[in-house]
């Protein structure tokens, strides 16, 4: 596009509320041209309605919201033929086979025919699914629909991605194919906006990210930035013998313990001795490494509190 | 609620197009439907009781038949369609999720499927018509005057079938309305016999109904007859169809647009 406006997002105190159960509850972020830009936050936080709201597909109680400095949803046509959406749940067309489907959807954005076929090469390639072209949607496995949406969603050579769960159901190979493809995009100049329970993939990926929490933003910044703030630098993550090691460091300090599932945490700057420690107590197993996305979540999310 | 009036967009079209190419893969079957269902009314409808009624309405009993057969296809092809294909893809296959999800709007969507509706309808009414044409109870070319007729009626009676599928809640929603609706207009409305042998009282409420308009032009097109009161009928059908896609609009975005 020719003016080169700085800011693809825009929201300001957007809210939105379902049969008076506020869902998304006054969020103010933006999103700067060629960042990956990441919403975290457990089910039910708010992060797929929160790209709706951007994509105009559901109407805000409140607050401001634009997308290409254009006012959405005021402007939800011109602002969908420049962007590309990967939903959380696929919907690719069954009627179709998946050549078919990149065309058809290719038609939604009038592109033409001559476009279309070139560029719906380089999808089957990216989607890894040159083999597959002439299958029906019925007959792909579940990682193989998820790669053709996502390369679906690029068929109108998008500014901006939105991307609801992009690697969910796939396997590591896939997954690590597509976080290459997706950082290529990120060089190309393209914006993405994405949301991913994976602690991982957004540590790989986002330039900045908000964790969300029952509508709100309850954190935010690059993911060094949130290490850095939220979590001490180790951790001792016990996966068995929980309770032993709750026992033997009752009367230590500086350490913060946190319990998800049946793993138990311990986090230190020094963890050094505790591991010395664990190390000649049989019945513990522990892993100890740098503190990383997952314990920022963790501690910010974490539901069930020890110590 | 969002009541803005549609837009009427080339996007339509592309919806269109979408169904007519999934529709080109059942091109044989589908034809055989068309063309067979016909075939089976007018030649044991057409000759069995036309061996008992010479003339219905000084036309002979088959072309009466036809002409009400053309009509009522019309009618059940669009409803159908309206009503459970166009459910299958809004709810459970999800395809309207991923249509919107460009710049494509409820708007163009059912205006694209209003289309295909009216389309479908044209397909099956054209078979019959070519039936009756070789069964000889087609009295001249102008009897060709119906196609446009026919795309018409289907656009008709798409605009209601839409409204219903836009607050349906499952595909049982649809037999209310076919039992209570599609079903008394194809046993009322003069396909079988002229509306005017029943009770006066009843005539006045079959003449707020389509398919009486729809037949009212169809039969004299059909057996070479002067057609009355064209307006009033074009009118009618216009309406039904112009109402009930606003209204489909408006239903179906409260619906999707959440
Ligand atoms: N159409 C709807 N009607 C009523 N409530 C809804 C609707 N859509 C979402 N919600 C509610 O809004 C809240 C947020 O849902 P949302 O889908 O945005 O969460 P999410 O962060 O994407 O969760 P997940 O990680 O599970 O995908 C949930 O409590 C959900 O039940
Ligand atoms: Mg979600």
């Amino acid at each position: 596009m020719s003016e080169k406006i700085n800011k693809i997002v825009r929201i300001d105190k957007l809210k939105k509320s379902y049969n008076n159960n506020i869902v998304v509850n006054g969020i103010s972020f933006d999103v700067n041209r060629g960042m990956c830009f990441g919403l975290l936050g457990p089910n039910g936080a708010g992060k797929t309605t929160t790209l709706r709201l951007i994509l105009g597909l559901s109407p805000a109680d409140s607050g401001a919201l634009s997308v290409f400095d254009l006012e959405m949803p005021a402007h939800a046509r011109q602002v969908r033929q420049r962007i590309g959406v990967v939903p959380q749940a696929d919907n690719l067309d069954p009627d179709f086979t998946v050549v078919e489907n990149l065309f058809i959807y290719g038609s939604y954005f009038q592109i033409t025919r001559s476009v279309l076929n070139k560029r719906i090469g380089e999808l089957l390639e990216f989607a890894g699914l040159q083999d597959r072209a002439d299958t029906k949607i019925g007959a792909l496995s579940g990682g193989m629909q998820r790669r053709l949406t996502i390369a679906r969603a690029l068929v109108n050579d998008p500014e901006l991605i939105v991307l609801d769960e992009p690697t969910t159901g796939l396997d590591p190979q896939a997954r690590h194919m597509i976080w290459g493809r997706l950082r290529k995009l990120m060089q190309q100049g393209k914006t993405l906006l994405l949301t991913t329970h994976y602690m991982e993939e957004a540590e790989r990926l986002c330039d900045e990210l908000i964790v969300m929490e029952q509508g709100k933003i309850i954190a935010q910044g690059s993911p060094k930035q949130l290490i850095n703030k939220y979590v001490e630098s180790e951790v001792v993550e016990v996966r068995s013998g929980g309770e032993q090691a709750m026992e033997y460091i009752k009367n230590m300090n500086g350490y913060r313990v946190e319990k998800a599932g049946d793993t138990h945490y311990f986090y230190s700057n020094n963890a050094r001795e505790l591991v010395l420690q664990f190390e000649k107590i049989k019945d513990i197993v522990f892993l100890h490494r740098p503190a990383n996305l997952e314990d920022v979540f963790l501690k910010l999310t974490g539901r069930e509190l020890v110590d | 609620m969002d009541l803005r009036l549609p837009l009427v967009r080339k996007s339509a079209f592309t919806i269109w197009r979408r169904n007519a190419l999934v529709w080109r893969r059942l091109l044989g079957p589908s034809l055989v439907i068309n063309f067979g269902e016909p075939f089976l009314y007018l030649l044991g409808l057409g000759f069995g009781l036309g061996a008992f009624i010479e003339t219905m309405d000084d036309m002979p009993y088959l072309t009466f038949l036809a002409s009400g057969i053309i009509a009522a296809s019309a009618m059940n092809t669009a409803s159908f369609e309206g009503m459970y294909s166009v459910y299958t893809r809004m709810i459970p296959q999800r395809t309207y999720e991923s249509m919107m999800a460009t710049p494509i709007e409820v708007d163009d969507i059912l205006a694209g499927e209003m289309m295909w509706c009216a389309t479908k309808s044209l397909i099956s009414g054209s078979a019959i018509l070519a039936v009756a044409a070789l069964l000889g109870a087609v009295s001249g070319w102008q009897a060709l005057w119906v196609i446009p007729v026919i795309f018409l009626m289907g656009l008709c009676f798409a605009g209601p079938a839409m409204v219903m599928t836009s607050f349906a809640t499952g595909y049982d929603f649809f037999n209310y309305y076919m039992t209570l609706v599609v079903t008394p207009m194809f046993i009322l409305s003069g396909v079988f016999f002229p509306v005017t042998s029943l009770p006066e009282t009843a005539q006045v409420f079959i003449q707020l109904l389509p398919l009486t308009h729809a037949i009212d032009l169809v039969r004299p097109i059909v057996s070479g007859q002067q057609v009355n009161n064209i307006g009033l009928h074009i009118a009618v059908l216009l309406a039904y169809a112009v109402v009930g896609y606003y209204l489909a609009v408006i239903l179906v975005r409260r619906r999707l647009i959440i």
